[in-house]
């Protein structure tokens, strides 16, 4: 270090060299930091790059309205892989959030108690249960039974990942509506049901669309249950209880298959459906800035 | 959040009929949700008892896994399943920490936002575009570049010899780490953040730089939250699916290379259940599932729990 | 916010409801070997073409998924390159009829960069190449088989199929032919404990031709029109009569014609004697109920197969490259299928 030091300095010394040294393990690790969270970014973008690259070279109309050719046909598309994702998705919302706005409300309105939070544990574990796990408890109850797969089914497996989601924004959403709108609507003469549905639920449903777009969103890419529910198929199909073509399914088959041009159609339904999650995920944003936006009003 | 006060609650009384049959479907409603979740915990077990009944306990640590024969053991699964979630989990703990701390305490507000977006969009991919991108871009990329690297400076030991292919267990934790690093980074950015202000000025006050803060005391302080972040991502890489099957191999072996092809309980189901001839051969898949579904409920419950006590009743 | 919510649940309703009729044509659906789904899509394809409302969905799943699928009567017939046994026919309670409905042959794929000329395996070396004992491309006894090509020397990457395959069956039936070693060791199976250390699993035939494509060094048997669509290099093997012949139409024809007469217990082409026989070439059957309950749509699946089987629908092979049953080996087929009461 240095040469020629006072002996002020050389009582300073080895605080200063320390703290030199920590400084720059502070810029190291502080470059650490840096790069591991653009590491973590830039895999996001590098994904994306390659989607959109090879997506694009399959995407045009073709692609997105016929049907899948056979091998050694030329051309084609996922078009019944996109209604097919439709229709699924479709019913499993219907069917998921009727009931998960339903045991939202229950737990809502009786928060505590030993069955409440039982409910709440359970939703917990269903979060937890991998969906290939569902997809077998789907084939159990509708597949087998009924000796034939279906879309039906495979909207069965979709609406489990969508509960938990949906139960406990719906609970949070309604218990965050405001003490006193709720005891307004009470003290204006309302029973319950009414004040739940026509002055809570309103107010609480921007939180509920943005938790259900996020359920949807989740479950567009969702392949492992889909093998043995919905099956696949190479025509137009749209009644559910009919095995039905399903894009991520798709994608899953050309990908493992040898053919090119397959493969080429494999990226263009995953832009695809990558497109699909942004736009929800968007969305989602969207609602929930204006659902935070009307609480505080 | 608000919690019903006792005194609105005995004023809330279902006074006409229309309240009455609001109650019952609100009731019904909320017993349907929970019959579906025990039928599904029903399912399982009985899909799997023949199985259970016929292998016994024997099944964990049975490594046979031969279809003619009608002789199951799950323990390649597991040890796959266990490979890779562990690759995953480290490589994905160290990286996701690390973003976590400089998104919380060092970057400026124009770049954390942005960063902290793109990293949550990770976690929105499907599962099927990661295993589409790991078989065509990471797994030629593990066999040219990372894989004989590794190979070279590390290939004495056991964990890195052998023939390198592409697809194997590497690959796939390595797809594994980058689907679960938006969690640990997000979860753990909250609890960084949530950590109090004083603490980090009480240490700065001391003369310790923003970095040793952040190393030495806001994460040891908020290490019970970021553990249990990084266990609740781990239990989403026990349950991945599609992406792990693209790309590990597909091989009921236990092989002690990292380079090698294996299987996972969720990809050997995946795989093999529509073609499973002999009901015990179901029953054996079936029973894979009910160890998965087990093996996800307990390290989910760990993470919540521990995830809970650092943010409060506020849940993830 | 709900009632626009409502409004779009109930035009999705509509929309659903008016596409309905459309599916209101007949939909059979079949599952099973991957070896026919290459001629399968494209006769169903043309027979749709032909008669636009009827639609064949088959899924390519394995061959041991097709006879299951069927088994559980989830699907309307299924497809497998090996016949049902005595003991899965059991599982089926009813009584089931097997139509061969193509015929074509496990080609030898390989991916070896740098190596040009088409290499040439016997059917020993083959054996133990999938047995493990030889790991490397340029092992002496490929070398010796293979004067003059020089082999680089790259582990054997060795892949198999991770699902019950009747390819698979047709493959392992060939190995016990050849080699007593894999007889007692391994056996034939839709799906055996492939005992070569580190080998690949990968799902249906397009599994494993993509795997053997993209894995420097990987070796893997895949059906002949999958090797020919996507130009894979493949071995040429040496059969039973010592003459080196590679996998084709026309020698797979030839092992086919060694056994004019197949029935569902009789079926094994594997390794016959003949000088242009390809060894791994099989059969490839579908299997139906004798007593469709329901009559019509039992009448549409007669219709639809005796199509298939007959020559207007084998003149379809050709042109996916694979081989059209002999004449006398269609109307067997055809006098079965007539048995289908209808």
């Amino acid at each position: 270090m240095t040469a020629t030091t006072s002996p002020s300095e050389r009582e300073l010394l080895p605080r200063y060299r320390s703290l030199r040294r920590r400084r720059i393990f502070a810029s190291l690790g502080t470059t650490l930091a840096l790069c591991c969270a653009g590491l973590a970014a830039g895999v996001l973008l590098v994904i994306l790059a390659y989607v959109v690259v090879q997506g694009a070279r399959a995407i045009n109309w073709n692609f997105l309205t016929q049907l899948p050719h056979p091998i050694g046909v030329p051309g084609g598309g996922v078009g019944n892989g996109i209604l097919g994702t439709l229709i699924i998705i479709g019913l499993a919302t219907a069917m998921a959030v009727p009931l998960g706005l339903l045991t939202g409300i229950y737990l809502a309105l009786f928060g505590r108690g030993p069955i409440p939070e039982g409910l709440r544990f359970l939703s917990d574990v269903l979060s937890g249960v991998p969906s290939i796990a569902i997809g077998l408890f789907a084939y159990a109850v509708l597949v087998a039974p009924l000796k034939h797969f279906s879309a039906f089914s495979a909207s069965f497996a979709f609406m489990m990942l969508m509960l938990p989601l949906l139960v406990r924004t719906s609970e949070q959403a309604i218990r965050s509506v405001p003490q006193t709108v709720r005891e307004g609507a009470l003290a204006l003469g309302m029973s319950n049901f009414r004040a739940t549905m026509y002055i809570v639920l309103p107010t609480a449903m921007p939180a509920i669309i943005t938790a259900l777009l996020l359920a949807i969103a989740r479950v567009v890419g969702e392949t492992a249950p889909l093998l043995f529910t919905a099956f696949g198929s190479q025509f137009w199909q749209a009644n559910p209880n009919q095995p039905m073509a399903v894009l991520a399914l798709q994608v899953f088959t050309y990908a493992i298959s040898p053919y090119p041009e397959w493969q080429t159609q494999a990226w263009g339904g995953a832009l695809l459906l990558i497109l699909a999650v942004l736009i929800l995920s968007l969305g989602a944003r969207l609602m929930l800035r204006r659902a935070t936006r009307d609480l505080e009003a | 959040m608000q919690q019903l006060e006792p005194r609105f609650r005995r004023v809330a009384r279902f006074v006409s009929p229309a309240d009455r049959g609001f109650a019952a479907v609100v009731y019904g409603g909320s017993i349907l949700f929970a019959l579906l979740i025990i039928a599904l915990f029903v399912e399982l077990v009985l899909g799997s008892w023949p199985s259970i009944v016929h292998f016994g306990p024997s099944f964990i640590w049975k490594s046979a896994w031969d279809p003619v024969a009608n002789k199951f053991g799950a323990l390649p699964m597991i040890y796959g399943t266990v490979v890779t979630s562990l690759i995953a989990i480290v490589l994905a703990s160290f990286v996701g920490i690390m973003a976590a701390v400089f998104l919380a305490d060092f970057a400026p507000r124009w770049l954390a936002t942005p960063l902290s977006f793109m990293i949550e969009l990770l976690a929105a991919v499907p599962s099927v575009v990661y295993g589409l991108w790991g078989l065509f871009v990471l797994s030629p990329f593990v066999r040219t570049a990372i894989g004989p690297v590794l190979q070279k400076f590390l290939g004495w030991t056991p964990l890195f010899s052998g023939p390198i292919y592409g697809v194997g267990l590497l690959t796939a934790g390595i797809i594994l780490a980058l689907m679960i690093v938006p969690t640990v980074t997000a979860i753990s950015r909250d609890v960084i953040a949530a950590i109090p202000r004083d603490l980090r000025e009480a240490s700065m006050a001391l003369g310790t730089t923003r970095w040793e803060t952040a190393i030495r005391v806001v994460l040891p302080a908020a290490r019970v939250g970021i553990f249990g972040a990084c266990v609740l991502a781990l239990g989403r890489a026990l349950g991945e699916t599609i992406a792990v099957t693209m790309v590990i191999g597909n091989r009921p072996e236990i092989s002690s290379s990292l380079f090698a092809p294996s299987y996972t309980l969720a990809s050997v189901i995946a795989n093999e259940f529509t073609e499973a001839t002999t009901s015990i051969y179901i029953s054996a898949l079936i029973e894979l599932g009910l160890i998965l579904f087990f093996v996800s409920i307990v390290v989910n419950a760990l993470a919540r729990l521990m995830i809970w006590s650092v943010r409060g009743s506020e849940r993830t | 916010m709900r009632r626009s919510f409502y409004r779009g649940l109930v035009t999705l309703a509509l929309g659903v409801a008016m596409t309905l009729p459309a599916a209101a044509a007949t939909q059979l659906t079949g599952a099973g070997s991957s070896f026919d789904y290459p001629f399968f899509s494209k006769a169903f394809y043309i027979y749709n073409q032909k008669r636009p409302d009827v639609t064949v969905n088959y899924q390519s799943i394995g061959s041991g998924g097709g006879i299951q699928q069927f088994t559980a009567k989830n699907v309307d017939f299924g497809a497998s390159d090996v016949p049902m046994n005595a003991e899965e026919l059991g599982r089926a309670k009813q009584a089931v009829l097997q139509i061969p409905v193509t015929l074509g042959g496990a080609a030898i794929a390989y991916n070896l960069p740098g190596v040009s000329a088409t290499l040439r395996l016997s059917r020993q070396a083959l054996a133990d190449i999938y047995l493990g004992k030889i790991a490397k491309w340029n092992d002496p006894e490929i070398a010796k088989l293979n004067a003059g090509v020089k082999l680089p020397d790259t582990p054997i990457v060795v892949v198999h199929r991770s699902d019950g395959s009747g390819t698979s069956y047709i493959f392992t039936d060939f190995l016990s032919h050849v080699s007593p070693e894999w007889k007692s060791k391994v056996g034939t199976g839709k799906s055996v404990s492939w005992p070569a250390p580190s080998s690949v699993g990968a799902k249906g035939n397009e599994g494993v031709a993509g795997q053997v494509r993209s894995t420097p060094g990987a070796i893997g048997y895949v059906e002949l029109a999958y090797v020919i669509e996507n130009k894979m290099p493949a071995v040429t093997l040496q059969n039973k009569a010592g003459k080196w012949v590679a996998c084709s139409p026309e020698t797979v024809a030839a092992a086919a014609a060694t056994k004019p007469n197949v029935s569902p217990t009789n079926f094994s082409i594997v390794d016959s004697a003949g000088a242009n026989s390809y060894p791994v070439s099989g059969y490839s059957w579908v299997m139906i109920y004798k007593d469709q309950s329901d009559k019509t749509r039992g009448k549409i699946l007669y219709d639809v197969l005796s199509w298939l089987v007959g020559p207007q629908g084998q003149s379809n092979a050709k042109s996916v490259d694979y081989v059209p049953l002999p004449v006398n080996v269609q109307n067997a087929a055809s006098a079965t299928l007539r048995q289908m009461q209808r």
